[in-house]
């Protein structure tokens, strides 16, 4: 193995990247404006918020009808959403634009709501709770831990998310349009190896990732003040295993081929499953078994189950040790089997 | 003097079309060895096998004398027919980084001087015309100071000065000492360049030796050439192949005197009508039945 070849080829291949100004623009803007949607979109605190129509839209703006128990207008999981008449809220209702329909006018409180939706049920019982005030309630506890908002919860998500584009794409579709225009073949006329020529691909993708990670993390916390509860360093740590992991995935793909389209189409075959079931957007609690076993077979999900330890409990190493142990073997086998099938021009 | 390249009997096969046929030829060094046939004849196969690029399904390569060892890559140099460069890498940036690769390295300037790479040092490879890529590629095959360099097909899209320079640059190599294997299917370049041929047509070799050789061979003598109007029916009769090739009239002949005195004599008229030697383009069209350019 020969140093030199390798920093030569680390060194182009960056350059190649950062000169990229579509592509640099993107690998940092696609994440940020994710991530400020989400926070924007969920006021970077609450994910679940009920939509409650309320018809007339006069019954609103008088104050609130007498109809209505002041308690629930006020609730902060309540987002009150004016309706012209009836019929409209029905409409919307069963098209799950709205969660509850109330009549601002009845004093009876009339109200419909959508039996097909959980959401709709779970609305009608922050709803009917408004009218229990003034009657002894169930005796109420309240956690004191730190609150994690759902943007702390999904940060380590999008930049996984962004890891595996960059990962799998970096590394599996640029190979194989190398091969496909040449450039492989010009470089094994050298006496670069391939598995120096591997090397510096994986050293140059892993860099390039964790430099476009912090840029993004350092960008996103001026906007939202994260907290991490455990060690930053792990959490690179962490981040580090998981990024050579995906990108020793990209190597298997990359290892042979010089169809583009097949290739993108096997990388997605392979991403959007991991952007589901690995916990990128929502949690798979509740969820049934076999999905969750699912889970278990991509990397993804014990990159993200390490990362949201440390990022959210406060995990230390001997926490996440068995997610890392994990993500290192896989790698590891990954890469043997990435570099026992490259071919250079096949 | 031993050769510096032997190839025995190489093979190969892609599914069911054999590329390569039992293909055998030495090359001595310091030489200029040309692979001349049509497109489709199986050249680059054998060059990329012999480069070690592709491998073959049968028989062997020997340089000096021994199979090929990790070294050999270090003292060969390639110019391939195609190629693509890092998009964003400048040209001196690519030299560099080629350079690199290799235990031996020329230095940029000498290489970039000789290339006539100087004016575009700077420039993006993504944003190079077909000539300026050409000349890239020579000197990328020129960046470890190669003992044997393999050219494909090195002046195709060149205009005729940039081919001209092109040939003298390969002139100078060969003056150095330096042994040149080159593929093309222009008889000119071949003639001009070469000094042994071998020629190839689906996938072997139909004959090989020097182009004086070669046409002293097979050539078929020389050729009066006259305009595509000349009526046929006189020519009927005459003792030497009459026939049609691109709209003119060509008749073979070992003797051009006599051969104008006949049609002379069967009061043919001679305005437009040239004289041919032949070339090697004759001695294909003469071994296989068909044109070189087919």
């Amino acid at each position: 193995m020969n140093l030199k070849r390798i920093w030569v080829v680390f060194k182009a291949r960056n350059a190649e990247f950062f000169r990229d100004r579509a592509a640099f623009g993107w690998n940092f803007a696609f994440p940020l404006l994710i991530i400020i949607g989400f926070g924007l979109m969920f006021d970077g605190r609450e994910f679940k918020r009920f939509r409650v129509g309320i018809f007339p839209p006069t019954a609103i703006e008088q104050g609130a009808s007498e109809a209505l128990p002041p308690t629930f207008l006020k609730d902060r999981h309540v987002i009150v959403v004016p309706v012209a008449d009836r019929e409209e809220g029905e409409n919307r209702l069963s098209l799950h634009r709205i969660d509850l329909l109330v009549d601002g006018t009845s004093a009876s409180g009339a109200y419909w709501m959508n039996s097909s939706s959980p959401n709709s049920s779970l609305a009608e019982k922050v709803y009917l709770s408004s009218y229990m005030v003034g009657k002894t309630p169930p005796q109420r506890g309240v956690t004191n831990g730190p609150q994690i908002r759902y943007i702390d919860w999904l940060m380590p998500g999008i930049l996984a998310m962004n890891m595996m584009f960059s990962a799998l794409w970096g590394i599996g579709y640029v190979i194989v349009r190398y091969r496909k225009n040449g450039t492989l073949k010009r470089l094994k006329a050298t006496p670069l190896t391939a598995f120096e020529y591997l090397t510096a691909q994986m050293l140059s993708r892993i860099f390039l990732i964790i430099f476009t990670l912090l840029v993004i993390w350092v960008g996103s916390d001026l906007i939202f003040d994260f907290h991490i509860a455990g060690s930053p360093l792990l959490l690179l740590l962490v981040f580090i295993l998981g990024g050579l992991n995906l990108c020793s995935i990209g190597l298997i793909f990359a290892a042979r081929g010089t169809s583009e389209e097949f290739t993108s189409g096997i990388l997605n075959f392979i991403s959007w499953p991991m952007m589901f079931v690995s916990e990128v957007w929502f949690s798979l609690e509740g969820s049934s078994k076999i999905v969750q076993d699912f889970a278990l077979l991509f990397p993804m999900t014990y990159l993200l189950r390490a990362a949201r330890k440390v990022m959210n409990e406060a995990a230390t190493f001997a926490d996440v040790q068995g997610e890392c142990l994990v993500l290192v073997t896989t790698t590891l086998v990954f890469l043997v089997i990435g570099a026992l099938l490259f071919s250079w021009n096949e | 003097m031993p050769p510096i390249l032997e190839v025995r009997h190489l093979k190969k096969r892609y599914s069911s079309v054999e590329a390569v046929r039992d293909v055998s030829f030495s090359v001595p060094p310091g030489i200029c060895f040309g692979l001349l046939g049509p497109n489709g004849a199986g050249k680059t196969t054998t060059l990329e096998i012999i480069e070690d690029i592709i491998p073959a399904s049968g028989g062997e390569v020997l340089y000096r004398g021994q199979p090929r060892s990790r070294s050999f890559r270090e003292e060969i140099g390639i110019q391939f027919q195609h190629t693509s460069l890092l998009s964003f890498l400048s040209v001196r940036e690519t030299l560099e980084t080629f350079a690199s690769l290799f235990s031996n390295p020329a230095a940029i300037d000498d290489i970039s001087r000789r290339c006539d790479l100087d004016t575009i040092a700077k420039q993006r490879n993504d944003r190079l015309s077909g000539g300026q890529r050409q000349r890239l590629t020579l000197a990328l095959a020129l960046i470890n100071q190669p003992s044997l360099v393999f050219l494909d097909e090195p002046s195709t899209g060149l205009d005729p000065q940039s081919r001209r320079n092109l040939w003298s640059i390969l002139r100078e190599l060969k003056e150095e000492g330096r042994t040149l294997i080159l593929t093309t299917h222009s008889m000119e370049e071949a003639e001009y360049l070469c000094d042994d041929i071998a020629i190839m047509d689906r996938g072997t070799i139909i004959a090989s030796g020097s182009p004086r050789e070669l046409i002293e061979r097979h050539g078929g003598g020389s050729a009066i050439i006259l305009p595509g109007h000349t009526p046929l029916q006189p020519l009927q009769g005459m003792n030497y192949s009459v026939r049609r090739s691109g709209g003119d009239i060509v008749i073979h002949t070992d003797h051009v005197h006599q051969g104008l005195k006949e049609l002379i004599d069967r009061d043919i008229a001679l305005p437009g009508m040239s004289i041919h030697n032949a070339n090697l383009e004759d001695v294909f069209l003469h071994l296989t039945g068909r044109e070189l350019r087919e």
